[in-house]
């Protein structure tokens, strides 16, 4: 009974300071008004005028680009990576679990100035110093999501598909692959989210003139906060949303 | 060119620098019920997978009609396998599993259907085309894997303890079920366990292993009327096993008594092993026997009574039908031919107990 109390007051805090912010901007984004607190009607006008501007839809393209060719070619990379991991003995399994883990949980402004101070050396600040910084912190993820689906696998389903007069490759495609299709579909959509909701790293990497909507936003919040800016972070906001759910259906097809 | 079908020529395997089969010689013959038998760690698997094509031995060869097929891939073997845990394709129904090999054989698509139909008929599953593995119970499933297998129409199938998942009433209705398999088919099983009554009630031929190396092969009466050394007593079936002395041809002594026998061959005072199966024992009023003793203890086992009896200090255990009151004095009397005479083993290839041990908490 009072595990359920305390639960309940759990979710209701959870719900007002996680997404109360969220619900008050997109009303906002919607709000026939410039002042923030009151409410002049519904409009579409911020969003219109959103779709006029072509810094920003410059900006949505790169970001939408930039996400899913670094996604792509980040699972390809991560699953090549899970593969070799997986069929690793125990000790270096262990060092590449942990040199995989770290990206991930180092602080985005460190992996930024450090992605950005290395590759400033050979390359052009630009759309390709992003793409290879984005690949690589989505790399772990994918490595994540593939790893565990794996495992699972009995190598004797392997050793049956070679069996039964499947070469190497056949039995990969037909058998390996099919069976953690679900990991590396989850995989891609996490490094899509990834991708498009990262600032740090991307506004570190990026060079002069090219943004993603998200340094969009930090810019022009830095000139003042316009009712634009609370429609552009509704579409990305609904763009991580919906990519995460397509996410957590693939990942939960494999339980089934 | 001799008849065998399959012959392993002095197959070596070592893993991390640990021997796991040393010098393995062993031919098989067209449509034989091949069994290897042993404990855990005894090798009997890795031949079976040496044998698959999914390990290479170290040296040796592995012939099979003749030619050497030591260096080719599985998938070019006329060869397929059950595996322990069936390996059947999770994200594949029952008809897509059996269809694997066929399909890649690019086989068509009547005879592939026919096959399907045939196959699952031969194991009594008609009807469960559209399933998929996970819907099955543990029976059904084994039985899915091998009609996976047997559609490719190999020469030899190879079951690595295909019935070790299976409860009790299950494996004896699939032991009867692949004899029925093996004599339709006409093929050659190569079937590994670890469960010496199965491999008693199944097999043509048992090769009972060792810690790498082939201990006897033969017919399961050979194996279990004669072993040749003490491991294989002691595997196969329950047994008293005694040291003893030679002393001539057809006399030798245990546990300080002359006892006649039907050996002959060995050197005068040579130590040996003796084993007596616990039926074998007979028990007589006290005097009429070779040694007197005092049973110790009985179970009722449905069919007979175990007795532990304490004679010339050694706990015998015998399987009579009739009942003998723990306390009891009697005398235990052992017919000549009953009485088995072996070379010694050296004390190193003694390690049974723990072995087997192991087997029963895998």
């Amino acid at each position: 009974m009072v595990k359920n109390v305390f639960g309940r007051i759990y979710i209701g805090l959870i719900m007002l300071f996680l997404y109360a912010p969220i619900v008050v901007l997109i009303v906002l984004s919607f709000n026939n008004s410039k002042s923030r607190a009151k409410w002049g009607g519904f409009t579409l006008k911020w969003y219109s005028e959103l779709f006029d501007n072509s810094i920003v839809m410059d900006a949505l393209w790169t970001t939408l680009t930039l996400a899913i060719l670094s996604a792509v070619i980040a699972t390809v990379l991560g699953l090549l990576g899970a593969i070799g991991i997986d069929a690793m003995k125990k000790r270096n399994y262990q060092i590449m679990l942990g040199a995989t883990n770290i990206p991930m949980l180092n602080a985005d402004i460190v992996t930024g100035i450090a992605l950005m101070l290395f590759m400033v050396r050979f390359l052009p600040l630009g759309f390709s110093t992003m793409l290879i910084a984005h690949i690589t912190f989505n790399i772990p993820y994918v490595i994540f999501s593939i790893l565990p689906k794996l495992q699972q696998i009995d190598v004797s389903v392997y050793e049956a598909a070679r069996d039964l007069g499947a070469n190497s490759v056949k039995a990969f495609w037909k058998v390996i692959i099919p069976i953690i299709k679900p990991g590396i579909t989850s995989g891609f959509l996490l490094a899509v989210t990834m991708s498009l909701d990262d600032f740090i790293i991307t506004y570190f990497t990026r060079g002069a003139g090219v943004n993603t909507l998200s340094t969009v936003i930090y810019g022009e919040i830095r000139r003042g906060i316009k009712p634009e800016m609370y429609s552009l972070s509704t579409i990305l906001f609904l763009m991580v949303l919906i990519v995460l759910v397509m996410s957590n259906r693939a990942s939960k097809k494999q339980v089934k | 060119m001799s008849d065998n079908l399959l012959e392993l020529r002095g197959i070596s395997k070592a893993f991390d620098g640990k021997t796991i089969l040393q010098e393995l010689d062993l031919n098989i013959k067209s449509n034989e019920f091949v069994t290897l038998l042993g404990p855990s760690g005894c090798g009997k698997t890795t031949t079976l997978r040496i044998v698959g094509g999914f390990e290479k031995p170290d040296t040796g060869s592995v012939i099979f009609n003749g030619e050497d097929i030591t260096a080719l891939a599985p998938e070019k073997r006329h060869i397929n396998t059950v595996f322990q845990k069936y390996a059947l394709f999770p994200h594949m129904n029952v008809e897509e599993n059996i269809a694997f090999g066929l399909k890649i054989k690019k086989k068509s698509k009547e005879y592939i259907k026919d096959k399907i139909k045939y196959a699952l008929k031969l194991v009594d599953l008609d009807g469960f085309e559209k399933r998929k593995p996970n819907s099955l119970s543990g029976g059904q499933q084994q039985r899915i894997a091998i009609a996976r297998a047997i559609v490719n129409e190999p020469e030899i199938l190879l079951l690595d303890e295909p019935l070790g998942a299976l409860d009790l009433k299950l494996r004896q209705d699939m032991q009867s079920e692949l004899i029925r398999l093996k004599n339709e088919l006409g093929i050659t099983f190569i079937y590994v366990t670890h469960d010496q009554e199965e491999a008693l009630t199944m097999s043509d031929k048992i090769v009972v292993m060792h810690r790498g190396l082939v201990q006897q092969i033969g017919t399961p009466k050979d194996i279990y009327d004669e072993p040749c050394n003490a491991f294989v007593a002691d595997f196969i079936g329950d047994s008293n096993l005694l040291k003893g002395k030679m002393l001539d041809d057809r006399l030798v002594e245990f546990l300080g008594e002359r006892v006649i026998c039907v050996d002959e061959g060995f050197g005068k005072n040579e130590p040996v092993d003796i084993v007596i199966r616990p039926e074998d024992v007979e028990i007589n009023e006290v005097g009429k026997g070779i040694v007197n003793g005092v049973v110790k203890n009985i179970l009722y086992k449905g069919a007979n009574y175990e007795m532990t009896v304490e004679a010339g200090g050694f706990d015998w255990l015998i399987h009579n039908t009739v009942a003998y009151p723990v306390g009891s004095m009697v005398s235990l009397y052992v017919k000549p031919f009953n009485i088995q005479i072996m070379k010694q083993m050296d004390e190193s290839e003694m390690i049974l107990d723990e072995d087997m041990e192991n087997e029963t908490y895998e």
